[in-house]
């Protein structure tokens, strides 16, 4: 290969250890040297060691103390319990005794720790080697009288190793990491995944010069040096793709807010904690809501209360005080329980279903509102009954729900009235819902599109006639305005919500509350933010 | 001479590592007595109270973690210390 004319590029191939694309100019970090330091008394080096612990232990307190997040801190008093520990120091000091320099004593005391983790089996155990290297370093440097090393921002940075205090102390905006050691289990590796700067590792460093242009590929674990016009074309293409879908990552984190500014709240559907146990709840506005039919299914017995209020409270200490609407049995249609639901009713969807299913087995739906009733002392709760037809069965389910309260409370157990709300879904209450005694609404739009048409979800043959028609956007816009002029909330949680592209249309008529698949929250605050205000 | 003795199986995912590490010698710290850490019942010890011995044992997931203790605090320390390595260092990671 001839590379007199021009540089031909270079490719390297390391490990991934972080995912992600950068390209920049080479900065190789150099290992310290700490030779130079001049030999004392016994008493004097033993004076500079302990001043260099000190020193070292300070920076990493302060280091810790601004880290902000629990990775970086987890690491950091890692290394601020090894120095406290006079065990590590206490083979340095004997030798400073025996009279030997400080910084050579020192090393002397290190260098068989990391040598041991070096050599352990478990890849953990060996990653810890260079938290111990970054610790020695340290130490060395402050004995050294040298200042932290420093490196520039938008580079990539070529080093032997990188000591998480380095990392901690760079600003990686637009770099990235390539490193001689390390794994995607050492601690700088866990830090660049979590702050999303592309890494890889084990690369021969030696030969990397200062200055040319790189172009990292973390997904892959490539490095390219000296990479070419078209080269450069394509990984450009993939940061920016990269940095959108960084970008709505962080919508995703963040309040849902349209482009002009207008914020709508974006909650979450779920079945039961399983859920929840990935998903900060920072990043939703609560539980639009829990189906509790799932509790009741595929079991022999059904759920106690004691077993339904463990569940309900849980949920709402999760969402930490944002609501919690939690739907009272939606047994029947294609929802059947055993033991509950009647098998072979002629026209499911159409039958015994919902609240109507609970005002005939009243035992079980007692147990249900009393589970309810005191876990509503944990927080926001709220109760929502579905498959309201008339105003009279959302009368008796608050009826019921008042009794359940009053028995509670002569029982000496602790309880409170939530909120009770109704699902609307059948057409009948859609139109008719200025009759309705609830406290919110939440719009399930799966059925009341199937009701609309009088036609079957399930019925591929129908597909064109079970979708969202003006007829539904209707029935949506009217619910919407009434529940607007009088004060109340209204949500949506049907499918319909968790679809980006029906968003604009549900804007349009006047929806803010979103109740969506946890997997559509993303997409779903993505379609909220282009959103620009109703078209003309 | 009266050590006092417990064990406890660890089923922290990677073993004794850094984090674990430094929440039990925190905790062993936390009390007067004299408090060793081993894998076997018969020992070799290490001082509990010491992050550089502790993870130099690299217990891997699912050792058993033997303590022995002597001091006026060495019913309270063994059953804190118990307490933390079963519940898994309340450490999710």
């Amino acid at each position: 290969m001839d590379d007199r004319t021009h540089r031909a590029s270079h490719r390297i191939e390391g490990r991934s250890a972080a995912p992600g694309i950068a390209l920049g100019p080479l900065v190789r970090l150099t290992p310290v040297k700490h030779d130079a330091r001049q030999h004392r008394s016994a008493a004097e080096e033993r004076q500079a060691l302990l001043d260099a612990l000190a020193a070292s232990q300070l920076a990493l307190t302060v280091l810790a103390r601004e880290a902000g997040d629990a990775d970086a801190e987890a690491i950091l008093s890692f290394q601020i319990a090894l120095l406290e520990d006079d065990n590590l120091a206490a083979p340095a000091f004997a030798r400073i005794a025996a009279g030997e320099a400080a910084n050579r004593a020192w090393n002397a005391a290190i260098d068989p720790e990391i040598a041991s983790y070096d050599g352990a089996s478990d890849p953990y155990f060996r990653a810890r080697a260079s938290d111990l290297r970054d610790l020695r370093d340290r130490v060395l440097r402050h004995l050294a009288g040298e200042t932290d090393q420093t490196v520039p921002s938008g580079v990539i940075v070529a080093a032997d190793d990188m000591p998480p205090s380095t990392f901690l102390a760079t600003d990686w905006r637009d770099g990235g990491l390539v490193l001689r050691r390390g794994s995607p289990s050492s601690h700088v590796a866990i830090l660049a995944r979590s702050r999303g700067v592309p890494m890889i590792v084990g690369v021969d460093v030696d030969h990397l010069e200062n200055g040319r242009d790189a172009l990292l590929d973390g997904y892959a674990g490539l490095l390219i040096v000296d990479p070419d016009t078209e080269m450069r074309a394509i990984y450009r293409r993939r940061r920016a793709e990269q940095s959108q879908v960084r970008q709505a990552a962080a919508s995703f984190s963040g309040p849902a807010l349209t482009a002009t500014g207008e914020s709508v709240r974006v909650m979450i559907n779920v079945t039961g904690l399983a859920e929840l146990s990935d998903l900060d709840p920072a990043y939703v506005d609560g539980i639009g809501l829990m189906r509790t039919e799932f509790l009741f299914q595929g079991r022999e017995k059904l759920p106690t209360e004691e077993e339904q209020y463990q569940i309900y409270r849980r949920m709402v200490e999760w969402a930490a005080g944002r609501p919690v609407t939690i739907r009272t049995l939606d047994a029947g249609g294609d929802k059947p329980i055993m033991g509950l639901t009647q098998p072979g009713d002629i026209n499911p969807f159409l039958g015994v279903r919902g609240v109507r299913l609970s005002l005939r087995h009243l035992d079980v739906f007692r147990e249900q509102l009393r589970a309810l009733a005191r876990a509503a002392v944990a927080g926001n709760l709220k109760v929502m009954i579905p498959m309201v037809t008339v105003p009279e069965e959302l009368d008796r389910c608050r009826t019921l729900l008042e009794q359940a309260l009053e028995d509670l409370r002569r029982e000496g157990l602790e309880a409170q009235l939530p909120p009770l709300g109704m699902m609307v879904e059948v057409p009948a209450a859609a139109l008719t819902i200025e009759d309705f005694n609830a406290d919110f609404f939440s719009i399930g739009s799966n059925d009341l599109i199937q009701y609309v048409a009088a036609a079957s979800r399930d019925e591929p043959q129908l597909a064109d006639l079970a979708r969202p028609s003006r007829a539904v956007f209707g029935l949506i816009r009217h619910v919407v305005d009434y529940a607007v002029s009088s004060g109340r909330e209204t949500s949506l949680c049907g499918d319909l919500a968790g679809d980006p592209e029906q968003v604009a249309a549900l804007l349009d008529h006047g929806l803010r509350i979103f109740s969506v698949a946890p997997g559509a929250l993303g997409p779903v605050k993505a379609a909220i933010a282009r959103y620009t205000g109703a078209a003309a | 001479m009266n050590k006092l003795r417990a064990s406890v199986l660890m089923r922290h995912e990677v073993g004794l590592h850094a984090r674990p590490s430094v929440k039990l010698t925190k905790l062993a710290k936390a009390f007067e007595s004299h408090i060793d850490l081993g894998l076997s019942p018969d020992g070799p010890w290490v001082d509990a109270k010491s992050i550089v011995k502790v993870m130099a044992t690299k217990a891997p997931k699912d050792s058993t973690i033997y303590f022995r203790a002597e001091g006026t605090d060495a019913k309270a320390a063994l059953e804190a210390l118990v307490t933390l390595v079963d519940g898994d260092f309340q450490d999710g990671r």
